[in-house]
């Protein structure tokens, strides 16, 4: 629980709360400047978030690999080198001084995802260049007759099937019996008998390698962050993660074929999957929310974009139990902050859903006419994003400068903007990226 | 019973669409007529995808059913002439990417239109593409990207096409969410499209068909 007084509180106290808590967070900074630095970027999100007007425009984007190309080094370099990472992230952060931290979360462990010889994703140097980022591997990793396993037993099934095809090391923990065989004394016994197989004992030695390479990899990234906001004042951009059920379906378990046929071969038990997992998909994000202390939790928001569906389906298929987590994050006093990749235009008049209370999450847009958004999205919720990875990757700064001084000009007049990247950030032209920060210090100063 | 067919597959049902194929091949029905049924239901959601009313899993789940029915008919279809084609296709997704969903709906759509499709997977070398150019000679070459880190590996492709010397017998077509006119330009492709029915209407557009 976040306070003692958790359960009593409404939802807009929570919200304080948790506001309160990032904005106050326990930091040792530098000076008093770096730290009134760090306060004031907070609460231009906050006003954001509120859509009232901030001091400026928050210039926060979304950032993958690109500080470490920027430095100079691979993609590979930010998954196993963690001096590496740390050298690009003080340049980056340094040299352009953003409203919120880069992703640091998206540079993930190598050496982890190889002890544990992890089957669902490549990654630089594993399967993909060394310089590009990592990249699924579309299978259906959950099979089409798996349906009332998952909704009878999520964790179960997680443990006993779906885990086991994600990562050859644990393919021994289908031998294992669900941990809810565990109640009285005479069956306790039973169930630890596999533990005895030797295939078993190599499963534990080898979670417990990964958990030591896991740990390396969060004190680096604590480390490294934690730099940036007593150096720089930067603040980070949520501190939990979770998804909507159709796309934890339809990213890395079904998968997007797999899943575009059940709504025709299965849609009940679809249906029934997806309302299974709207509790997990809440608690995932609450666990992390109240160990980080960080009250914006981050959503990234695939199979539900134009043309990936009907608007019918949309509304009846992707949206219910999208809105069930959303308004459950947001009743523990958490702004959820989605990040829709590709286009989005068609969905406006359903996502700008009455039921959910106004000034209390952030939608970030990527391909979606920001405009028509503004005025549908943007009266009831903060809104932000769209400059397009594209044009930082191949246009010319005078093309960017010109982009986002009519982006501002468009959206951002009365507050409730984020100026951010459609895409996370993996490649830019270092000249394009400074013309996005400037312009965007420029133009969003009193826009 | 062809209509009911054609019916059944607009609608996309799937069992319907199976049990009257069966029983049209039972019944000795041409096997080519069911393969006319079939076109005339895959032009008419194509249409609906080019209009805004189908959408990717309607195409999906469109190309499934032809593919089940495809399999049926197949071994009936022996003795048949091979039906002349608009043309050869070769597809990939560029060396660096591993997305396949878009490439393989454009791949399926192609050949429904009527084009031989010579799919040469993900990641795909650039070498082992202008091999296949080169051995194949096709009218088309179609270069999918999902990441726009990939950018640069179409246009290597696209070079490299140029330097084995076979870059004025194919035209090169581009494609994948982040693709646009710009992308299409910088990597000296000769086309792009944004989806797979602007892909078809494309490649037809380029071997005369359309």
């Amino acid at each position: 629980m976040f306070t003692d007084d958790w359960n009593d509180l409404t939802p807009d106290q929570r919200l304080a709360a948790r506001l309160d808590a990032w904005q106050n967070a326990p930091i040792e900074f530098a000076s008093p400047e770096v730290k009134q630095a760090y306060v004031d970027r907070v609460q231009l999100w906050r006003d954001a978030i509120a859509l009232k007007k901030p001091a400026h425009v928050p210039i926060t984007p979304w950032i993958g690999l690109f500080p470490m190309r920027y430095s100079g080094f691979t993609g590979r370099d930010g998954y196993y080198d963690y001096d590496k990472l740390a050298q690009a992230w003080d340049k980056y952060h340094a040299d352009f001084q953003p409203d919120s931290l880069a992703m640091t979360l998206a540079m993930v462990p190598g050496k982890v995802f190889e002890i544990l010889d992890y089957k669902m994703y490549d990654w630089p140097g594993h399967g993909t260049e060394e310089d590009t980022s990592y990249q699924y591997n579309e299978r259906e990793w959950m099979k089409d007759d798996e349906y009332d396993l998952l909704i009878n037993d999520p964790s179960n099934y997680w443990q006993r099937y779906y885990v086991p095809r994600m990562f050859g090391a644990l393919e021994p923990w289908s031998m294992l019996s669900p941990f809810t065989d565990l109640c009285e004394i005479p069956f306790t016994a039973p169930f630890f008998v596999p533990f005895a197989l030797p295939p078993v004992k190599q499963m534990l030695q080898k979670m417990m390698d990964a958990g030591d390479a896991a740990m390396e990899w969060l004190q680096a990234f604590i480390a490294i962050d934690g730099k940036q906001m007593a150096t720089l004042g930067i603040p980070s951009q949520a501190g939990s993660s979770t998804k909507a059920p159709y796309d934890i379906l339809g990213d890395t378990m079904r998968g997007t074929r797999g899943l575009m046929l059940d709504k025709f071969r299965r849609p009940e038990k679809m249906k029934a999957a997806m309302e299974r997992l709207v509790p997990l998909a809440i608690s995932w994000a609450l666990r992390s929310a109240d160990a980080t202390r960080h009250p914006v939790v981050f959503i990234p928001i695939h199979k539900g974009a134009d043309g990936f569906m009907s608007n019918e389906d949309y509304r009846t298929l992707y949206w219910p139990t999208f809105k069930a987590v959303l308004l459950g994050l947001i009743e523990e006093g958490l702004v959820p902050l989605v990040f829709a990749e590709g286009g989005y235009n068609e969905r406006l008049e359903v996502i700008a859903d009455p039921d959910i209370p106004k000034g209390r999450m952030i939608w970030m847009f990527d391909e979606t006419d920001m405009a028509r958004a503004k005025k549908i999205v943007g009266a009831r919720q903060c809104i932000g994003g769209n400059v397009p990875g594209s044009l930082l990757a191949m246009g010319e700064p005078a093309q960017v400068d010109a982009y986002v001084k009519d982006l501002l000009a468009k959206v951002a007049g009365d507050g409730g903007f984020l100026l951010g990247t459609g895409i996370v950030l993996d490649d830019a032209k270092p000249e394009n990226f400074r013309a996005f920060i400037d312009a965007g210090r420029k133009y969003g100063a009193d826009a | 019973m062809s209509r009911e067919l054609t019916e059944a597959v607009i609608d996309l049902r799937e069992a319907d669409a199976l049990q009257i194929t069966d029983e049209l091949l039972e019944s000795g029905a041409d096997p080519l007529t069911i393969v006319a049924a079939c076109k005339e239901a895959m032009d008419v959601i194509g249409q609906r995808f080019a209009d805004g009313e189908a959408f990717i899993p309607e195409l999906v789940m469109a190309g499934e059913i032809m593919q089940a029915i495809s399999g049926k008919v197949k071994p009936h279809l022996a003795s048949q002439p091979a039906e002349a084609k608009l043309g050869t296709v070769v597809l990939c997704t560029v060396k660096g990417d591993i997305h396949d969903i878009g490439k393989d709906i454009v791949a399926s759509m192609l050949g429904i239109a009527g084009f031989d499709v010579v799919d040469l997977g993900v990641d795909v070398a650039i070498p082992a593409v202008v091999q296949k150019v080169r051995d194949l000679h096709p009218q088309i070459l179609g270069l999918s990207g999902l990441l726009t880190i990939v950018f640069d590996s179409m246009k290597a492709t696209v070079a490299a096409v140029g330097e084995a010397g076979v870059r004025e017998q194919v035209k090169i077509m581009v494609g994948g969410a982040p693709v646009n006119e710009d992308v299409c330009a910088y990597v000296g492709a000769d086309g792009w499209g944004k989806d797979a029915v602007a892909a078809v209407q494309l490649a037809k557009t380029w071997v005369g068909g359309a």
